[in-house]
């Protein structure tokens, strides 16, 4: 069966490619989403820490032989951890000044994390193999599905249905959207407001840490995978709108679909195309599909 | 000043309190004093520091000096969400809704501070509107209803010192006579409170005392009994 005369094995392959994509843009623009809902600070160090997050799971491996599944628990806490120090230590003397301020500093140490793994491990990419349990694939009938890729969209799903779910539904999620709002009245009430955004920083680096491990048997494990990825999720972040959390799940997947299927209509075009809805999106609702105006 | 106050029932005690926004030095040694039960107003004109006195109270000024003592303790170096523990509950101006949040989630927000608070379904019955709309947006509520709304939050904490920011603004007098039967109800339970308010018709009555603050100092302080007398003075000060 032919669409458009272009074979349905090549629009299913390209439909799950785009659903990886997005996987990954989602749960990086959530984490994004988190931090400058609650900071006020957007965090150009995510791609870094994505990278950090598959670096460190391959590190483990070669060095230490920590398998797939213990990296995927331990390196997102790891790189939290990380996140921890740098806004104890950096970020937090930033929220009274200009987002450009926050925006200057997480650049500066995306550019400082980078060139430190360059520094060690060089520019060419490191192989990471799929663990045992998830080679192989399964035969759809209509087309060939490897169980890592798979495996890649539901553990993304799962992972941004728990944050959403936690955010929504929870008193924790309560807190976090008030002092979203209005940190100023949280404090006000006898909420820790400081230890929470202390929190939501390290949650939203060890969400990008979690996707680097999903990512490290996918792509080639080096120190600029983060950067080539970090300006479509952050167009992906601009459509969807600022600070939005279904938003930014639903866009992520929404324009990993998108950008997947051009590359069958008009390949030239598919590196382009988020970029161009994030144009027309930001002409018509400057606020984001999702988002509130200000 | 205060020589009315028993030293025994004394609650919080406000000596030379300056406050800043930044740059900008708004209160200029502020001081009185509140004791246990007590009513007392802050009075004034808009940019007056009515609202900042309540803030620099709960820490929410940029930078204060002097001294704040409530309930026996120094509270002007505590860290800003400690404040409220001690037992102050604080509806600000325009209330302050969460619009992200439920009328039950805006209503469940603020962490219990003692356990004498009242429970929900106490405050269900006080409020019966807030019952029937608990699941709505908490901005979809009308004024009174928010009003009502950001009084039961901070009941329920179990916090008995109420800092009230102009809580009658922009309603209707049928809910402004209703917060006056709650503030009434309120004193009966021992609650002390703190309100800044326009609508001097509205507080008069409730208050044991009231404090007319002028750039940033109080001006003025009348005892209730001497209300009466002054009430020309008054009308000159807040302009009315």
């Amino acid at each position: 069966m032919d669409i458009f005369s272009i074979p349905s094995q090549v629009w299913f392959g390209q439909l799950l490619i785009g659903l990886i994509n997005g996987a990954f843009y989602a749960v990086l623009s959530l984490g994004l989403a988190l931090i400058f809902g609650l900071l006020n600070i957007i965090n150009f160090a995510h791609g870094a820490q994505y990278m950090m997050g598959a670096f460190l799971a391959w590190i483990g491996l070669t060095y230490l032989g920590i398998n797939y599944w213990v990296a995927l628990v331990l390196v997102p806490i790891v790189v939290g951890i990380t996140g921890v120090i740098i806004e104890r230590t950096m970020l937090k003397h930033l929220y009274k000044m200009d987002h450009l301020y926050g925006l200057l500093l997480t650049f500066g140490l995306a550019l400082v994390i980078e060139g430190l793994f360059r520094h060690f491990y060089g520019v060419s990419g490191q192989p990471y193999s799929i663990p045992d349990s998830l080679k192989g694939g399964t035969n759809l009938g209509f087309m060939f599905l490897p169980n890592y890729r798979a495996w890649v969209v539901v553990a993304s799903l799962v992972v941004c249905f728990f944050t959403w779910y936690m955010i929504e539904r929870t008193r924790i999620g309560a807190y976090l959207r008030a002092g979203t709002e209005n940190p100023e009245l949280c404090q006000a009430f006898g909420i820790n407001v400081p230890l929470m955004i202390t929190l939501a920083y390290g949650y939203g680096v060890a969400l990008a840490a979690f996707a680097g491990v999903l990512a490290a048997p996918i792509f080639q494990v080096q120190p600029l995978m983060g950067s080539n990825l970090i300006i479509v999720v952050f167009a992906v972040v601009v459509i969807g709108g600022m600070g939005s959390i279904m938003g930014a799940i639903a866009t992520g997947l929404a324009l990993g679909i998108v950008e997947g299927l051009t590359k069958v209509i008009y390949p030239p075009a598919s590196s382009t195309i988020i970029f161009m809805i994030m144009v027309v999106v930001l002409l018509i609702r400057p606020a984001g599909l999702f988002g509130r105006e200000q | 000043m205060t020589s009315a106050v028993k030293p025994h029932s004394e609650l919080l005690r406000v000596t030379d309190l300056h406050a800043y926004y930044g740059e900008s030095h708004i209160l200029h040694g502020l001081d009185f004093s509140l004791n246990r039960g007590e009513l007392i107003t802050l009075l004034g004109r808009n940019g007056a520091g009515r609202t900042t006195t309540l803030k620099a109270i709960l820490g929410l000024v940029s930078r204060r000096t002097g001294s704040i003592i409530f309930n026996g303790q120094e509270i002007l170096n505590l860290a800003t969400h400690k404040i409220p523990h001690l037992g102050l509950g604080y509806v600000p101006e325009e209330r302050g809704i969460f619009a992200s949040l439920s009328v039950e989630e805006n209503l469940l927000l603020p962490p219990q501070i003692r356990s004498d608070g009242m429970s929900v379904e106490e405050l269900y019955e006080m409020f019966p509107n807030l019952a029937e709309r608990r699941k709505s947006q908490g901005t979809r509520l009308s004024g009174g209803e928010q009003q009502m709304l950001a009084l039961a939050r901070i009941l329920r904490t179990g916090a008995y010192v109420l800092l009230l920011d102009e809580i009658t603004e922009g309603l209707a007098p049928v809910i402004v006579e209703k917060l006056g039967e709650v503030l009434t109800e309120l004193k009966k339970r021992n609650y002390t409170i703190i309100l800044v308010e326009q609508n001097f018709r509205f507080a008069a009555p409730l208050a044991d005392r009231h404090y007319v603050i002028e750039h940033g100092h109080i001006e003025k302080v009348i005892e209730q009994a001497d209300l009466a007398a002054n009430m020309s003075m008054l009308h000159e000060y807040l302009g009315v």
